[in-house]
């Protein structure tokens, strides 16, 4: 199919895309969304169940307390009305990993609706507007044993962990992005990095995008442009990277207008990314008539938010992301290029807890937007998700000032440190990284260099001090860059004065 | 009994066993029950009475034996709710209300047969046959908790409990000469009642005497904070309730007569007694209001949208996977999971549950939502208005509580808009979630079968129907000059 995709500016050229976002955040309450048990992840198949939510005849549900109050905090937080009465619905469907074959969650009456969140895209602002967020459960999760391919098809028989289903999701939902144009990819990639940093300063979720904390839905639909009418969508499900959201949306565009191109019609589905091949694939075929026959839940009281109650959340917002940006920004002295790289990298949250943890601004966004976006890059995930923290950037950029290592050495300290090899100051000492300052060793090897370059050390002796440079780079050469460069250039004039 | 046990003229090991021994004798016959724990139920008896050997302090009900549907989840012991997609099913948790029994002591005889998922008004939907009424074996014993009803009449069981979402407590009660009460929507805890219908269905008691139920609503009521829709409220006094009604002055007390049921078409024998109990309570100083409740006459269909729209969702999930039975389709090399789904559903729903099943999801597919369920909503509201304004004129209200005397056994089987008819009286009550009590009334002229008066009153204010109930039942059993079930044929003796 990939030879078949439109060039991305021909699309543009002919299309406009609309893009919608579904966002699934998995919240970090103890218990589940209608029953006591534990919410947290793993755990012994099974082991963290009972007839509520495991669906069993007679088992009825009870809605978690503080499920609703990061929900209203959520939609406090996406400048939303808060609805003064809302119930629960059944959405009932035949699904294997669903106990009870509907799921409890919020149909018309949805917790949060009618809000928005400005998104900074590359420097420019963004209003995306927040058409709801609503409260359901998560269903169990398959296993399917035999065949090659770990898919139904093919499998010997399968397994069912309930110990997902009942764990509490809010679903964001926005209404139609539409004149994005060719930044409809970024202003997905943007609107779910911010959206994940909003939840992660409300600490509702782990918002861990790896482990499925935060799964992301890209709807994309074409129309002619300047047409104004809303083309066929497709939705593209479960997107589990900020870039990857930025890649769907980008491929659908292109195989969107391949299609159209071809005088052909978008079937209305849902798509699965392709992590590998960067592509989608087809899902489910969906249509308007999907018949989900939704009505109130009779097991469960409406839920009526007091207005004290939600003003006293109000309370506990944390600061608005793009105040918060602007402050920073001035805080740290970050030029607006500079600023917008971070952000743009998703490295704004790392950026300000690297700071938190004491190192200095720019050495914070140094390394993480050079060392370990590239090797990020590389593996293929987000810089969070790298397996390096704040704390040991920090750690790292430490050692720096105190002149332990150098930048070249601190390096191989990012190597041990995604290597799993301990601590900073673990791995200097295991890798034997620490800069050589001691005079003995740094006099014999300088000793040793003017002896092996005669004609440079004339040229110093001479008075060109610029000739240093050789003398210095053989020094580090002999030293496996482990000396203190300073201290070289000190010894060497020192000697040929 | 209660009695007899606290005066140590009997054990409950002995009353145990007595209807331990009575359900052998005559439940061939009767088939009241679908399962009988006889070890289970001596073991909890001689833990009771060893309790009270030891002078501990007890519940008035502490080892008395009882009955219960088999719509109540019960650990270690089957539950099916007559259906055979739970063959062999045994849960792994007990219900609120039998936790409760377990808690005060009663030992459980087993469980009783029920309308398959409690969909039915004669017990002949059961998967596992039907039961008889004891006053005359040929004739149905009421419904969906005829099973109940028939432990309590035959005397294999002396409480029982049922549920009841639109009159499968009542109205088996009326036609089998028990006391069944449907307690407030909310004031019983339904956690572990399969669900028919969440929104209409209410556990309650089965038993011979208003008292009795009083006793054990007490026992099984109050808030449980695993059923969100249980009332946060402390229940009213049932049994001062029912002990002050016993002592027959209800001076002061407005009783209304629902002119929409009670009337033509309403077999004369069952509307000669309704009439006669309402003479007795003026005789104690109750005053007589007709009231109106224009609305009840679209109560029926109004029930049978709500009721088969929410039972197809609550439904879904025996699908073959999980528990109960698992059907593999015949002529399927490798079945998919909807093959099995297919075969399974086909085989162990009845022609009753899968009728109301596809009524149900019709009734709430979109395009037909507004016209049916939505609207249906609509009417259930109009008919709560109805209640207030008639809850405005009179205290309690009054009706026959079931239009006939017990019909017999197949009669109506073909024609479910009849069989339908007998819940017209109770429906209303499961709507609007307010109280209602059967008592019985007396025997038919015609048939001589047993008939019941309906005693309703406003949601939270269950003490009034004991009140009024206990004060007729003391009235009638004066009349009578014992109860009403000692002229019930001798089963022993006619089997
Ligand atoms: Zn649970």
């Amino acid at each position: 199919m990939a030879d078949a995709l439109v060039d991305y500016d021909d699309v543009l050229a002919a299309y406009d895309p609309a893009l919608g976002l579904e966002v699934h955040v998995e919240l970090n309450t103890h218990t589940k969304m209608f029953c006591g048990c534990p919410a947290v992840f793993g755990g012994e198949p099974n082991t963290q169940t009972c007839p509520t939510c495991l669906g069993l005849p007679g088992a009825m549900p009870v809605v978690n307390g503080k499920a609703v109050e990061s929900a209203i905090r959520i939609g406090l937080a996406l400048n939303c009305d808060i609805a003064e009465w809302c119930r629960f619905a059944r959405k009932n469907y035949f699904y294997p990993d669903m106990p009870k074959n509907f799921q409890t969650s919020q149909y018309d009456e949805p917790i949060a609706f009618d809000g928005y969140m400005d998104v900074d895209v590359d420097g420019e602002i963004v209003r995306v507007e927040i058409e709801r967020a609503h409260m359901e459960e998560d269903t169990g999760k398959s296993l399917h044993v035999g065949g090659s391919t770990g898919r139904i098809q093919g499998a010997d028989y399968s397994l069912v962990d309930y110990n997902r289903a009942g764990i509490p999701l809010i679903e964001i939902v926005t209404r139609p992005i539409l004149g994005a144009g060719a930044k409809a990819p970024d202003v997905a990639r943007a609107y779910v990095a911010q959206l994940r940093e909003l939840i992660v300063a409300l600490g509702v979720s782990e918002a861990r995008m790896d482990q499925g904390n935060l799964r992301a839905d890209v709807n994309l639909s074409l129309s002619p442009k300047g047409s104004g009418v809303l083309g066929t969508r497709t939705e593209t499900k479960n997107v589990n990277s900020y870039r990857s959201v930025e890649r769907a949306a980008h491929y659908e565009m292109r195989r969107h207008a391949a299609i159209l191109n071809d005088g052909g019609s978008i079937l209305q589905e849902t798509r699965h990314w392709q992590e590998g091949s960067g592509t989608t694939t087809s899902g489910r075929e969906k249509s308007d008539a999907d018949d989900y026959r939704y009505f109130p839940e009779p097991d469960l009281v409406p839920v009526a938010p007091s207005r004290e109650w939600v003003d006293e959340l109000r309370g506990t917002l944390p600061e608005n992301p793009t105040v918060k940006r602007a402050r920073l920004q001035a805080e740290w002295g970050f030029t607006d290029l500079e600023m917008r790289d971070t952000v743009g990298a998703g490295a704004f949250g790392l950026v300000e807890a690297t700071v938190a943890e004491g190192c200095a601004p720019q050495a914070a966004r140094k390394w993480w937007l050079t060392e370990l976006a590239r090797r990020a890059n590389e593996s293929g995930v987000d810089i969070a998700d790298l397996g390096v923290s704040p704390a040991q950037v920090a750690a790292v950029q430490a050692l720096v000032d105190a002149g332990t290592v150098n930048d070249k050495l601190a390096r191989q300290v990012f190597d041990g440190l995604l290597a799993g090899e301990g601590t900073p100051e673990e791995i200097v000492a295991a890798r034997g990284l620490a800069i050589v300052s001691d005079e003995g060793a740094l006099g014999a090897a300088v000793d040793k260099a003017i002896e092996a370059n005669p004609d440079v050390a004339q040229k110093i002796r001479d008075g060109k001090h610029a000739a240093a440079g050789a003398l210095i780079g053989a020094v580090m050469k002999e030293m496996r860059g482990q000396a203190d460069a300073g201290r070289v250039r000190e010894l060497v004039l020192e000697r040929l004065s | 009994m209660a009695g007899a046990l606290a005066d140590g003229t009997t054990t409950s090991v002995a009353l145990t066993q007595a209807h331990l021994d009575r359900i052998a004798a005559v439940d061939g016959a009767v088939h009241a029950f679908l399962h009988v724990d006889a070890e289970g139920a001596l073991a909890q008896a001689a833990a009771s009475d060893e309790r009270r050997s030891a002078g501990s302090p007890l519940h008035l009900l502490d080892g008395v034996p009882i009955a219960v549907k088999d719509v109540l989840v019960t650990e270690g012991l089957p539950t099916t709710c007559g259906s055979k997609i739970l063959e062999g099913w045994i849960p792994p948790y007990d219900a609120t209300v039998v936790a409760r029994l377990k808690a005060a002591g009663l030992p459980i005889l087993g469980k009783t047969n029920m309308d398959e998922f409690a969909m039915g008004s004669s017990t002949e939907h059961s998967a596992y046959g039907p039961t008889h009424n004891p006053w005359d074996l040929d004739r149905i014993p009421g419904g969906s908790g005829g099973g109940s009803a028939a432990a309590v009449a035959s005397y294999e069981a002396p409480l029982a409990l049922g549920t009841d979402t639109g009159g499968s407590i009542r109205q088996p009660g009326a036609v089998t000469g028990t006391v069944g009460v449907k307690p407030t929507y909310g004031g019983v805890s339904r956690y572990g009642l399969v669900a028919l219908a969440n929104s209409l269905d209410q556990v309650g008691p089965v038993t011979r005497t208003v008292l009795d139920s009083a006793l054990l609503h007490e026992l099984i009521g109050g808030h449980d904070p695993r059923d969100s829709t249980s009332a946060d409220v402390p229940l009213p006094d049932l049994v001062g309730a029912a002990r002050r009604g016993a002592d027959g002055d209800l001076s002061g007390l407005k009783v209304g007569v629902i002119r929409e049921l009670a009337g033509d078409g309403w077999q004369p024998g069952v509307m000669a007694r309704f009439t006669e109990s309402v003479d007795l309570l003026v005789g104690m100083g109750a005053e007589v209001v007709e009231v109106s409740c224009p609305t009840f006459v679209h109560a029926l269909a109004t029930y049978y949208l709500i009721l088969p729209a929410e039972a197809s969702s609550n439904l879904a999930k025996f699908d073959a996977m999980r528990y109960g039975l698992r059907v593999l389709p015949e002529g399927v090399a490798s079945p998919s999971a909807e093959d099995v789904m297919r075969a399974t559903r086909d085989a162990g729903f009845g022609d009753e549950v899968k009728r109301r099943i596809i009524l149900g999801t019709y009734a709430l597919s979109s395009g037909y939502y507004d016209a049916y369920y939505g609207q249906a909503q609509k009417v259930r509201t109009l008919i709560t208005r109805d209640f207030e304004a008639a809850f405005a004129q009179a205290d309690v209200l009054l009706s026959p509580t079931a239009p006939t005397t017990a019909f017999k056994l197949g009669e109506k089987l073909d024609d479910p808009l009849s069989m339908y008819l007998n819940d017209l009286a109770t429906i209303p009550a499961n709507l609007s979630g307010v109280p209602g009590i059967s008592v019985p009334s007396g025997l038919a002229d015609e048939d001589g079968l047993p008939a019941g008066i309906q005693i309703l009153a406003p949601a939270l204010a269950d003490d009034r129907v004991y009140r009024v109930g206990a004060a007729l039942e003391a009235a009638l059993l004066d009349a009578w000059g014992g109860p009403l079930l000692d002229k019930a044929p001798d089963l022993e003796g006619t089997l």
